[in-house]
């Protein structure tokens, strides 16, 4: 992050602004992934007119970075009609994550023209056979890195994510290196987020605990393995007192449906733009107090453990575990695959039977389906 | 006595947090944020009213500052604007189709 960013996301904070948002468009795909959280039934999504709406508040409201994503964006015959709103209209930096599989060069060149700031596609693996078997697409691969070439013609900032699992383990070196041959970006991420419905059973697609050490030393992904590798400093007062991340604090998600959320990975339900003004949900929404209130000392578990310095813990995935101030296990094991040294969760766990908890969705919605994309 | 227009780049990305200005360029995606007369510059930079009325309505409005020196700097500053993609300057008005 820029220090020019990092001065107006303090700013931003400190004047409870929501800097930038994640909006789905549809949970609808063209691809049905594996590792894949998401209900691909339209439920309701927002209109296009409901939409323009709502980007009219989130301007407003100060919002100035804008995440469309989905399921898969494309799929919604007003993409562009949004797009250029957003950009042209109302001015957003607007980000793009998509499976670009739509995407041909007169997309490539009207996306080029409207201005986006980055493209964002998901890429499994090198090999059509791996990438296709997680898709369930055939010819998928091929779609996607076409338009990837496209976009980048055009001049645009293509970032190619791969999602890491059992099945691509071996394959995201080959991925790195074709983004390199492309002059594409490319993203590399262990993490695996549960079913809305609190369905956990996804998770087994995550990679193990010798695999993460492996990746985590691997020195062309972290640069130096023995400071990305290091155990944290231990916790001081200002340690304690951080935010334990951005969402609800200078971000926040919202679903096809208009559900507010703190964050795309943190289902709990704060409001909903279809009968409440976004900034109203965003300011007065206990829920989203509640998120803003904590700090890294009130999480009574994370709070002594010797991670707490430089851990990557996910409130959302530890609400999805059963308590917004508990531990993110998937962070605990990112830990330990680092440093070699058990984090305080995982010790308690030793001691006492796993007590997995399924996730309790408040009265306002029945189980809420999320965003398929995956930072 | 200059003749130029300004006009904001569409291809840019921009939003006032709390009366600071941010700017993200089209080019690079580089971000910025604008001081208080460049603000005002921003904003006022339709592409149809000349810069000299800029200067003169707007800006010596605001600050105590004489014509002639406003007007120069705000030339150099529409310039330094545009060279990062900012601004869009000509020497005739800048008009697009479907300009709002």
């Amino acid at each position: 992050m820029s220090n020019l960013l990092v001065e107006m996301t303090e700013k931003a904070l400190a004047r409870n602004i929501p800097l930038s948002v994640q909006l789905d468009l549809t949970y609808r795909c063209n691809e049905r992934c594996v590792h894949c959280y998401l209900d691909h039934d339209d439920h309701g999504e927002m209109t296009t007119a409901e939409i323009k709406h709502l980007l009219d508040e989130m301007a407003n409201a100060g919002v100035f970075i804008l995440t469309l994503s989905g399921g898969e964006i494309f799929l919604r015959k007003d993409f562009f009609e949004i797009l250029e709103y957003a950009r042209l209209e109302r001015q957003f930096c607007v980000k793009l994550k998509t499976n670009a599989i739509m995407i041909r060069e007169r997309e490539a060149a009207r996306i080029r023209d409207i201005g986006v700031e980055s493209i964002q596609i998901s890429v499994y693996s090198h090999r059509p056979e791996m990438h296709d078997a997680i898709t369930l697409v055939p010819g998928s691969l091929k779609r996607s890195l076409q338009a990837a070439r496209f976009l980048r013609s055009q001049g645009l900032r293509v970032i190619i994510a791969n999602v890491l699992m059992v099945q691509n383990l071996q394959d995201y070196p080959g991925v790195r290196a074709l983004a390199e041959e492309m002059g594409v970006e490319c993203t590399l991420d262990p993490t695996i987020t549960p079913m809305m419905d609190g369905d956990r059973s996804v998770l087994k697609l995550g990679v193990n605990q010798d695999a993460l050490r492996q990746v985590f030393r691997d020195q062309a992904l972290v640069g130096d393995v023995d400071e990305f590798c290091a155990v944290a400093a231990p916790a001081d007062d200002n340690a304690l007192a951080a935010l334990p991340c951005s969402a609800g604090h200078t971000t926040c998600y919202v679903s096809p449906y208009g559900d507010v959320f703190p964050c795309v990975q943190f289902p709990l339900p704060t409001g909903n733009v279809r009968t409440q003004r976004f900034l109203d949900i965003w300011r007065h929404s206990d829920r989203m107090n509640e998120v803003r209130s904590i700090r890294m000392k009130d999480l009574p578990t994370c709070s002594s453990c010797s991670h707490v310095g430089n851990c990557t813990r996910c409130p959302g995935l530890a609400f999805m575990e059963g308590n917004m101030r508990g531990p993110s296990s998937q962070d605990c094991e990112k830990s330990f695959a680092r440093t070699g040294i058990p984090s305080a969760n995982m010790l308690a766990k030793k001691s006492s039977p796993a007590n997995l908890v399924q996730i309790q969705i408040g009265p306002m919605q029945p189980p809420i389906p999320m965003s398929g994309a995956i930072a | 006595m200059s003749n130029l227009y300004v006009a904001r780049n569409p291809r840019v990305a921009a939003r006032s947090l709390d009366g600071d200005m941010m700017i993200m360029s089209g080019q690079d995606s580089t971000l910025f944020t604008l001081n208080k007369t460049a603000t005002i510059l921003w904003q006022a930079a339709d592409g149809a009213t000349p810069l000299e009325q800029i200067v003169q309505r707007r800006i010596c409005a605001e600050f105590e500052v004489e014509p002639g020196e406003a007007l120069r700097d705000a030339e150099t500053l529409a310039r330094d604007l545009a060279s990062h993609g900012i601004l869009e300057i000509s020497e005739e008005p800048i008009i697009r189709e479907g300009a709002k």
